[in-house]
């Protein structure tokens, strides 16, 4: 059953069901328009985009709309034209900066702190019980918190990110160090490698897949958390500018920001998977 | 006693209610090859990782040189039953890893030399650059042999090293541990099961009877002369009888024995006996 497939007939199948996916889309949303002909109340209409005004086309977007408006806006993506004009380029980066700056410092924290419960069962079980009940939280129950406390919403949202990506972080890494195997240990042992040289010569690179698997969800659940937590605080990034699309009714801009959000997830998913595979050992 | 490495006085391993071996007495002797036979749950992996410093005893201690072990060494390298090499470096730097624990001052270039030179030792020069996934089970035990070696210990222990490998692979590579051993004139000590290679590698063989409450029941010297090849080794007189008498230990008396010593037992010295010369 679970033989090889060629990548060719992969690839193939998939743009089959996406040209498939597009053409019914487009077909349900145009040929909707010329059969409805209700009329729109004129008042309402001057209040309404140009698009909804012209009457009977629903607010939902075709492929072909969406097309157009994602070249518009890849033509010139790092615009800036005040503050609520910025090209969606600018907004990524934002959001990206974000996560990247709360997923560092999670880092910085996680992995260390991680090595020492690995090492100490006593720390360990110490810690065990706060790590448990501060994991389930939702990161964004911790935005207030931090808006009280930081009174800055773009180093709020860090501070989300950083509490969102912390735990996968420590509890991969405190899972790695703990099991990595004794008789390595007792090689360092014998050879008087001391603490330094077995930690970081013996014990890192032994639990260096397991805390990069760790890194890798942290960085999936960060990109997540930044769209929710950019919604809630607004100013700039990704997130914000969804919400602002709503606002201004651009259903295609939402569509467009669903797909770049996909898109610059899977890559860095993809990034945090080559340095895993850099790092991975087979026996 | 100038000459004397190692003498363990009276060791025990004790858990509640459950006494694995007790009152263990027995020396090595410079340059001398030292077997420990005797079955599973005898506390024989317990024995060899007291002297290497991984464990402690219940009872008694462990001299070495003269002075009580604390914890593990450098002069006393250990060559594991599983290979134990770190799968994430090649074998080269797997052997470079001990070298820099010895030799902390060296720079990389010469760590690198002496681990390529103690790979060509066992013969593996031309898969320095593999990593243990690329290596058969026989070359990793190779790698673990030279890393052990590249030390320069006073004393080398074995843990059943050759158990997992099969025969063709094993026999080689109990004549090569003979070769090495003999030339560096390396003082050893080994935990076996397998009759013949007690036989072909060593001078004395501490017969352990089952336990709970195991014991060195014997001290075997094994007199047939070196050069001890494969080849040759049951052609030798005297093979013969050395070879059924720890059979019939291995079989029938390791167990009859087992439990309470007879009366003129003394741990100290436990009975010799001498044959194969």
């Amino acid at each position: 059953m679970n033989t090889t497939v060629p990548v060719w007939r992969a690839a193939l199948l998939s743009a089959a069901l996406l040209f498939a996916l597009l053409f019914a889309w487009e077909m349900a949303v145009k040929g909707n328009a010329t059969g409805g002909a209700a009329t729109v109340d004129p008042e309402l209409a001057a209040l309404l985009s140009p698009e909804a005004a012209r009457g009977g086309q629903t607010a939902l977007p075709a492929p072909t709309d969406i097309g157009k408006r994602l070249v518009e806006l890849l033509s010139d993506p790092f615009h800036q034209r005040g503050t609520n004009d910025q090209g969606i380029g600018i907004q990524i980066a934002w959001s990206l900066w974000r996560v990247m700056a709360g997923f560092l410092l999670a880092a910085v924290i996680a992995i260390p702190l991680g090595f020492v419960i690995g090492m100490s069962p006593l720390l360990n079980a110490a810690l065990n019980p706060f790590i448990q009940v501060l994991r389930p939280v939702s990161p964004l129950a911790w935005m207030p918190l931090a808006l009280y406390t930081i009174k800055d919403s773009s180093i709020s949202s860090i501070f989300v990110i950083f509490i969102c990506s912390i735990w996968p972080m420590l509890l991969n890494t405190a899972f790695g160090v703990a099991s990595v195997r004794k008789e390595w240990l007792n090689v360092a042992r014998t050879l008087e490698a001391g603490r330094w040289k077995t930690a970081m010569r013996v014990i890192l690179p032994a639990a260096a897949p397991t805390i990069l698997t760790g890194m890798r969800i942290s960085i999936g659940i960060a990109w997540l958390v930044i769209v929710a937590a950019e919604m809630l605080v607004g100013g700039t990034g990704i997130g914000y500018w969804v919400w602002n699309q709503w606002n201004n009714l651009s259903i295609a801009d939402i569509v467009i920001a669903i797909l770049m959000i996909g898109l610059v997830g899977l890559a860095l998913d993809r990034l945090l998977g080559f340095i895993a595979q850099a790092v991975a050992w087979q026996e | 006693m100038t000459n004397r490495i190692v003498s363990v006085e009276g060791i025990a391993r004790k858990f509640p209610g459950l006494t694995v071996f007790q009152n263990v007495w027995f020396t090595i002797e410079k340059g001398e090859f030292v077997c420990l036979v005797g079955h599973s749950g005898c506390g024989k992996t317990t024995i060899l990782n007291i002297l290497a410093g991984l464990d402690t005893p219940s009872e008694g201690v462990v001299l070495v040189e003269g002075r009580e072990i604390e914890g593990p060494s450098l002069e006393r390298a250990v060559i594991f039953q599983g290979h134990a090499l770190m799968p994430w470096l090649t074998a080269e730097q797997n052997v470079a890893f001990a070298v820099s624990c010895r030799n902390p001052s060296w720079d990389k270039a010469r760590v690198r030399e002496a681990a390529r030179e103690a790979l060509s030792r066992v013969g593996l020069a031309q898969a320095a650059e593999r990593k243990p996934s690329q290596l058969s089970g026989g070359m990793k035990q190779r790698v673990g042999i030279a890393r052990a070696l590249a030390v320069n210990p006073k004393l080398l222990l074995m843990d059943e090293p050759f158990s997992a490998l099969d025969a063709l692979t094993r026999g080689t590579l109990q004549e090569e541990v003979s070769r090495l051993v003999t030339e560096a004139g390396q003082t050893a000590f080994m935990i076996t099961h397998d009759v013949d290679e007690a036989i072909l590698l060593a001078d004395r063989i501490l017969l352990m009877t089952n336990g709970p409450e195991a014991r060195v029941a014997e001290v075997l010297h094994n007199r047939l002369p070196r050069p001890r090849t494969r080849a040759d080794l049951h052609h030798m007189p005297g093979y013969h009888p050395l070879r059924d008498h720890i059979m019939d230990f291995l079989i029938t008396r390791s167990r009859t024995l087992a439990g309470t010593p007879p009366a003129d037992y003394d741990a100290r010295n436990p009975p010799v006996v001498e044959l194969g010369g």
